[in-house]
């Protein structure tokens, strides 16, 4: 979580030095989602997810520096430079890619679950998207369609309250968003999404039922993005109070607050942890920041898959 | 030697054919399996391969092609059908954003072995929503082969290369070819995209069309032979790659170039070779190329409409008389 929390710092840092382009989604707050859903994954399993998307990414273990390559749009950069913040994608650890389409990527989850059960692999596909995702057409069809086929699916509202500046009650007629399950015939569950171990048992679970060929479960992970919608974005429409509450929940103060409790770790101990994960994400957003840009040919290239 | 069909039982012919050679396709849409296809144009493949294989989808297109996507990037082969080519629309994202630059985005991580199978065109009177010639909505969007058979043996062996491509397929079959007969030879196997089929060769003036507008214009060729005018007949039979070099041949030795499609020219595979050919190629022409297209217009339902919408045998030969007479 705190390689996440250090990234997305890095990359405000790199945005207002004009150094990464567009704009950037940041998934501050939520990190527990992210990396409680992928610890629970084997090898082989794959997760898509939105532009709000570098945690979920780095949770699946992608490196660190190419992961800040690809922002910086450098040639080492996870996509060579094509992607982006918004499509970042390393298929080498099962991360088939972020999408800057709300909902685009959850029928591609449910092809990747469809793959896994034609080609008996045993993979368990997870799909992570917002809670505003769930008014989207695609939404409807992948969960209906992995239910009826009872593909090893995963679908995972990260319900953060806001679809951009939207609250969460102004567009959707349901407040708990774990009952949409119900109308495709599928466990529906809600779990605190700041609670990282928490939610970790709750997708244990989902994917177990995956595994079995029991079919997809919808999860709502409970949490809040402590930062605005994107880069443009002061917050502003935060009724006073929304956000102070919500950081004092936070998932990784309540994570090491837990582990300093139970006496598994001392207060040093987790501090010295904390340094090094810091020094370590600060060390690869200097490597990357030196690698050279693409040069401009390669923008040919993969357009084709090259005839084999 | 080899076994007489029609366009429609091709279909049914290639699939199967390329589900026995190889166990990663799979094929996937709505009605396809038990049914028989909302067409019949791919009876008896549930009956041979079973439903893991060939599966019923409920009506769900953004979902059958992104489900396509996600199989394809994890190893698999789909073939997806949209039933009509008009319903394309309603998953205009999963094509035009997932599908197509997908490879692109990720730098050539996956490759999308993916066809998308739909019913195209116009002349059946099923009027505006399940008529149009839309091959030409993709033409803006890189990443996409596009192929547009239209004789049985194109469509049997098109259809194969295009299984066995490793890039995204649209594969339009028009539904008013379904009853053309044609011969599948012994032993045909797969077509490589992107080569033109010359159906004709004349030294007056070529002609470019696709689907049943290249049946029109072989057939408006035979009238102008009896007025002595000789026609070359083109059919690209993909649009996506397209095969210039065939058209630019062919006008080494007719300097006269005849585009016939069954849409409107805006934003036209037809416009689009006209200004390659024009700027490529002005040296090879003797007069102004001319792009015989429908109307600006919705398809209309009645017969006397769609009838004067489409390109008529009697315009081509109207329009191809008068450019050689220039
Ligand atoms: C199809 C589509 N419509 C609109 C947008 C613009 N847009 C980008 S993010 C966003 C809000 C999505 O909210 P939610 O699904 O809750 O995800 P969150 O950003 O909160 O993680 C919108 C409307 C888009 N990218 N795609």
């Amino acid at each position: 979580m705190w390689t996440i929390r250090f990234f997305e710092d890095e990359v405000k840092e790199l945005f207002t030095r004009n150094l990464v382009r567009g704009s950037t989604h940041l998934c501050q707050g939520q990190e527990a989602v992210a990396v409680g859903v992928c610890r629970a994954l084997s090898a082989g399993d794959t997760m898509t997810c939105t532009y709000r998307g570098h945690g979920a990414v780095l949770a699946m273990g992608a490196p660190v520096d190419r992961s800040f390559g690809e922002l910086l749009g450098r040639a080492q950069g996870l996509c060579g430079g094509k992607g982006g913040s918004m499509h970042l994608a390393d298929l080498s650890v099962g991360a088939l890619g972020s999408n800057a389409i709300v909902g685009g990527h959850l029928p591609t989850s449910v092809g990747a679950a469809l793959a896994s059960q034609y080609l008996r692999t045993g993979a368990v596909s997870v799909a992570f998207f917002g809670d505003g995702a769930t008014n989207i057409g695609a939404f409807h069809e992948s969960l209906n369609l992995a239910s009826i086929w009872k593909l090893p699916a995963i679908f995972v509202i990260e319900n953060n309250h806001y679809g951009e500046y939207s609250p969460l009650e102004a567009t959707t007629p349901v407040t708990r968003l774990a009952d949409r399950a119900a109308s495709y015939g599928m466990p529906g569950v809600y779990v605190d999404g700041n609670d990282v171990v928490a939610v970790r048992a709750v997708a244990r679970d989902a994917v177990a039922r995956a595994r079995a060929g029991d079919g997809p479960t919808l999860v709502e992970a409970d949490t809040y993005r402590q930062q605005g919608h994107s880069r443009s974005d002061p917050g502003a429409y935060r009724p006073d109070g929304e956000l102070d509450g919500w950081i004092a929940r936070d998932p990784i103060t309540r994570l090491s607050d837990a582990v300093v409790a139970a006496g598994t770790l001392g207060a040093e101990q987790v501090g010295a942890i904390r340094d090094e994960v810091l020094r370590d994400v600060k060390d690869a957003a200097e490597r990357a920041i030196a690698w050279p840009q693409p040069e401009p040919e390669a923008r040919f290239a993969n357009v084709w898959a090259e005839r084999s | 030697m080899g076994e007489t069909m029609n366009y429609r039982q091709v279909i049914a012919r290639a699939l199967a054919d390329e589900l026995a050679a190889d166990p990663k396709v799979i094929f996937i849409g709505e009605d396809v399996g038990a049914a028989g296809g909302a067409f019949k144009s791919t009876v008896g493949l549930h009956e041979r391969f079973g439903s893991d294989r060939v599966r019923d989808t409920p009506i769900s297109e953004q979902a059958i092609v992104g489900a396509a996507i996600g199989a394809a990037m994890m190893g698999v082969r789909p073939v997806a059908e949209i039933m009509f080519a008009d319903f394309a629309g309603v998953c205009f994202d999963q094509i035009a954003n997932q599908l197509a630059k997908f490879r692109y985005m990720t730098d050539g991580q996956a490759r999308l072995p993916v066809t998308i199978r739909m019913a195209n065109g116009a002349g059946g009177g099923f009027a505006a929503q399940h008529s149009q010639p839309a091959e030409n909505w993709f033409l803006n969007i890189p990443g996409l082969k596009i192929v547009v058979p239209a004789t049985v043996p194109d469509l049997y062996g098109l259809m194969r290369g295009a299984i066995r491509d490793d890039d995204p397929v649209l594969f339009f079959e028009h539904k008013n070819l379904f009853a053309v007969k044609g011969e599948v030879e012994d032993g045909a196997g797969p077509l490589p995209l992107g080569v033109a089929d010359v159906v004709r060769r004349g030294a007056d003036v070529t002609i470019v069309a696709t689907q049943q507008m290249r049946h029109r214009s072989v057939e408006a060729a035979e009238r102008l032979a009896s007025e002595g005018v000789e026609a070359t007949v083109i059919d690209p039979r993909t649009l996506v790659p397209f095969d210039d070099d065939a058209v630019a041949d062919s006008l080494r030795t007719t300097s006269r170039l005849v585009v016939v499609q069954e849409a409107p020219q805006a934003g036209s595979w037809g416009a689009s070779l006209v200004a390659r050919m024009v700027t490529g190629h002005f040296d090879l022409f003797d007069a102004a190329p001319v792009l015989v297209a429908a109307d600006d217009t919705p398809v209309p339902y009645a017969g006397t409409l769609e009838d004067a919408w489409l390109p008529s045998v009697d315009r081509i030969v109207t329009e191809t008389r008068k450019l050689v007479s220039y």
